[in-house]
């Protein structure tokens, strides 16, 4: 079911939201956060669709915050409710002077005591800390990656970090690093120094050998490749390398020192566009 | 070359990191009995699964072992198609590459010497094309019957050795043996070549989510523990209903019934998570350690002729088709007793449950598919209410569902809406997702990581199958010696009419769930 409300309030949308609630037969539902997407309208569509895959493992209220510019304020929202959206899903339109204070249009519509979580899919703002609609926020998640100027975005990110601070080109890292963790468990040698290839603008790819810098306390050097994305890591042992190649951005091979040649799927990750 | 022997630390693993998957190392799994249903339904499917979140290792071997006339192509394309049909995440071209490089088939029969040598020569070459490193994993998807043999030759051919740095282990199905006598067989047959630590009891109705679902929900909450005892709880009933009959199981369920293929494992290791202490900590010896000592202090009715019921399903009408009934199944003699319905009263005597009967009821064709805890608590003490005012209101009740729609329900009284004092009962409800749990990971992904990592199974080990077999041997004892057919229920409904005396004598009535 989708509400269409203009030139709305904060107390007609959560009446809405009641009122729909009600109507799908049920009026509990087990959302266990409240996710709130802040994008423009360029953004907006490919947004709503990450927001409702998440919530399909993550029942949750979904306030997607499409800001635009205008003289006047205004505020329009749409409510959607069952027929394949999880949880509730609420796009709240705002223009104009109201743009710069959406705290005050979004407190209200929180989830009571469940945690809030906030993501600029696009762009974010430059200070989170001192973002408004942040400060609601236990988990803030950024993407560096989107940025036009990734690496100096990144940077600013670690200058005004905070706990609960997280940006996804970390978290694209997860299988990369499952997969040198497991590979050290398994081939427990002493790392002499590491490489990272990837493509030129690969935020991940910086901290991926930062990581590795940190971690193993070796040199890790950083090779640009034409990509996409991540090509190659390795890391030299005295018997040779291990290594992990990745040229089409989803099937790797994985080589150990002494052991075969092996394939190992790795899909980029990003969020369903 | 073999890795460096030194114990070094993993610098890239940070207690800290909890993004952080463990993959297991480079193994084999080798199938027995490859051609049986649960492969194709569930163990193929659960590998592509794996694989697909990253969590297999990039050597990981997959080898069947079969009486077909197979090449390994052949065999890989019955794994395509299984994991095609029935995997639970999208299917991915790269993750097929990855998995296919290491599938084998080995045509062969147990017992044959042969056979198994082309297995050991199948695994040997593996362990150097794909690096396994002699990391084997057996799952014996085969009868109870042929794992004497299975591990005979095993053992024989230097397959189920234990070297250092190096693992073979061992997965086995329910049925653990149909009595006390045969269990203790079947684990002195397996344990006379696995080590304990090496034998995996999968119980493919219990996953491991469930088990920590309830341990989380008992153990993480101050709510509920204060009341989880016979100072509140006045009887509490588990329930694991079907609603179809036994399709075309007959050679395996007559002679089992339903008692020794559900009760002694599924209903009483869910009576032991539900009525047992808190573990000192969750590692699984000491979660163990708990469902033993509560195992222990149960024990069966004093009257089994008053405490325990059993029923068999009639032809009849269900679900808006006609069904066949037992006897009328194909392959059942006219002369069985065998049960399909079964409710046993189970007492716990320690100082939480005295006094609390436990009802455990199952069976086939019943009203609908699901499987749930009822703990039922006393009325209050005191009701300021006339009788008129409360005459809809039952008992609160707390309900963890285990299936389908995983949840808990509290049931609990309230008023009326309107200008009469009248009390009712609502439902208050949780899910775990509705949605959530279809790409969550099932019971079968769950096991296969665990048994590829060597984490200690929360499945039971040989001690709580005994101790659940002391509870049900004189039962069924007790069945067997009455000489009389299990009692007629109609298909499509709750069971037979001596299952309703059996708690109407208690006081109490079956929920319907």
């Amino acid at each position: 079911m989708i509400i269409t409300l203009t030139d709305t309030s904060t107390a007609k949308i959560s009446t809405a939201l009641l009122r729909a609630r009600r109507n799908a037969g049920s009026p509990a539902q087990g959302m266990v956060l409240t996710l709130l997407v802040v994008c423009d309208e360029k953004e907006y569509e490919s947004a709503l669709k990450a927001a409702t895959e998440s919530g399909r493992e993550h029942p949750a209220r979904i306030l997607l915050i499409v800001t635009a510019s205008g003289r006047v304020a205004s505020l329009d929202a749409e409510v959607r409710l069952g027929e394949g959206t999880p949880g509730e899903v609420v796009v709240i339109r705002m223009r104009g002077p109201l743009a710069s204070q959406p705290a005050s249009v979004v407190r209200p519509l929180l989830l009571p005591d469940s945690p809030v979580v906030i993501w600029w899919p696009g762009k974010a703002p430059s200070n989170i800390a001192d973002d408004e609609l942040a400060g609601l926020a236990v988990r803030r998640v950024t993407d560096a990656a989107s940025a036009k100027r990734p690496l100096a975005e990144l940077k600013t990110r670690a200058a005004t970090y905070q706990p609960g601070d997280t940006d996804l080109s970390w978290t694209r890292l997860t299988r990369w690093r499952a997969l040198l963790a497991a590979s050290l468990d398994q081939y427990p040698a002493r790392i002499l120094g590491a490489t990272v290839e990837a493509e030129r603008n690969s935020p991940s790819a910086d901290l991926l050998a930062a990581w590795l810098q940190s971690c193993l306390r070796v040199k890790v050097r950083r090779k640009i490749t034409a990509g996409p994305g991540m090509t190659a890591v390795r890391m030299s042992t005295a018997a040779g390398d291990i290594a992990i190649t990745r040229s089409d951005g989803l099937l790797a091979s994985y080589t150990v020192p002494g052991q075969p040649e092996r394939l190992v799927a790795l899909k980029r990750r990003k969020p369903p566009s | 070359m073999t890795p460096p022997t030194t114990e070094r630390v993993n610098l890239l693993r940070d207690p800290l990191d909890r993004r952080l998957p463990r993959i297991a190392g480079p193994c084999v799994l080798v199938i027995f009995g490859v051609t049986g249903d649960l492969s194709t339904k569930k163990l193929m499917p659960a590998v592509y699964d794996l694989a697909n979140r990253g969590l297999l290792p990039p050597g990981f071997a997959l080898v069947g072992f079969a009486r077909r006339e197979w090449e390994h192509q052949d065999f890989a394309k019955i794994v395509h198609d299984a994991v095609r049909q029935h995997a639970r995440t999208p299917f991915r071209e790269e993750v097929w590459k990855q998995l296919s490089e290491g599938i084998r088939f080995v045509p062969g029969e147990i017992g044959d010497d042969d056979s198994v040598r082309r297995l050991r020569d199948t695994i040997a070459e593996l362990d150097e094309a794909r690096g396994t490193g002699g990391n084997h994993a057996f799952y014996l998807s085969i009868p109870p019957g042929l794992f004497q043999t299975v591990v005979d030759q095993l053992r024989e051919h230097g397959l189920a050795e234990q070297r250092y740095g190096q693992w073979s282990r061992v997965v086995i199905e329910k049925p653990f043996g149909h009595n006390l006598a045969s269990a203790r067989e079947l684990n002195r047959v397996v344990s006379s070549v696995f080590p304990s630590s090496s034998v995996f009891r999968i119980d493919h109705y219990l996953g491991k989510e469930t088990v920590q679902n309830m341990m989380a929900l008992r153990f993480a909450n101050q709510l509920f523990e204060p009341v989880w005892n016979n100072n509140y709880v006045d009887h509490v009933q588990i329930t694991m209903a079907e609603d179809i009959g036994i399709g075309g199981r007959a050679g395996y369920f007559d002679g089992i019934g339903i008692a020794r293929d559900v009760i002694q494992n599924h209903l009483l290791q869910l009576l032991a998570l539900t009525a047992m202490e808190e573990p000192t900590s969750f590692e699984a010896a000491q979660l163990r350690a708990e469902k033993q000592k509560v195992l222990a202090a149960a024990r069966p009715p004093e009257r089994m002729d008053l405490h325990t019921a059993r029923g068999r399903y009639t032809g009849g009408w269900q679900g808006g088709s006609k069904v066949a009934g037992y006897l009328e199944e194909k392959g059942i003699p006219a002369s069985t007793t065998t049960e399909t319905y079964a409710a046993i009263r189970v007492d716990i005597d320690n100082r939480r449950w005295a006094g609390v009967p436990f009802y455990l009821r199952t069976g086939k064709r019943l009203a609908r598919r699901v499987t749930e805890i009822a703990l039922g608590f006393k009325r209050a003490p005191h009701l300021p209410f006339t009788a008129t005012d409360t005459e809809e209101l039952g008992y609160n009740a707390l309900v963890l569902r285990i299936q389908p729609d995983e949840g808990v329900t509290l049931r609990f009284g309230a008023k009326v809406p309107g200008t009469q004092m009248e009390i009712r009962e609502v439902n208050m409800d949780f899910a775990y997702g509705g949605s959530f749990t279809e790409s969550s990971p099932e019971a079968y992904e769950r096991l296969i990581l665990d048994v590829l990592l060597g984490d200690p199974p929360l499945f039971p080990q040989h001690e709580e199958v005994e101790l659940s077999w002391q509870i049900l041997d004189p039962i069924l004892d007790y069945w067997a010696s009455t000489d009389t057919p299990p009692q007629d229920y109609e298909p499509g409904g709750w069971g037979p009419g001596c299952a309703t005396e059996m708690l109407a004598r208690d006081g109490h009535v079956w929920r319907r769930p």
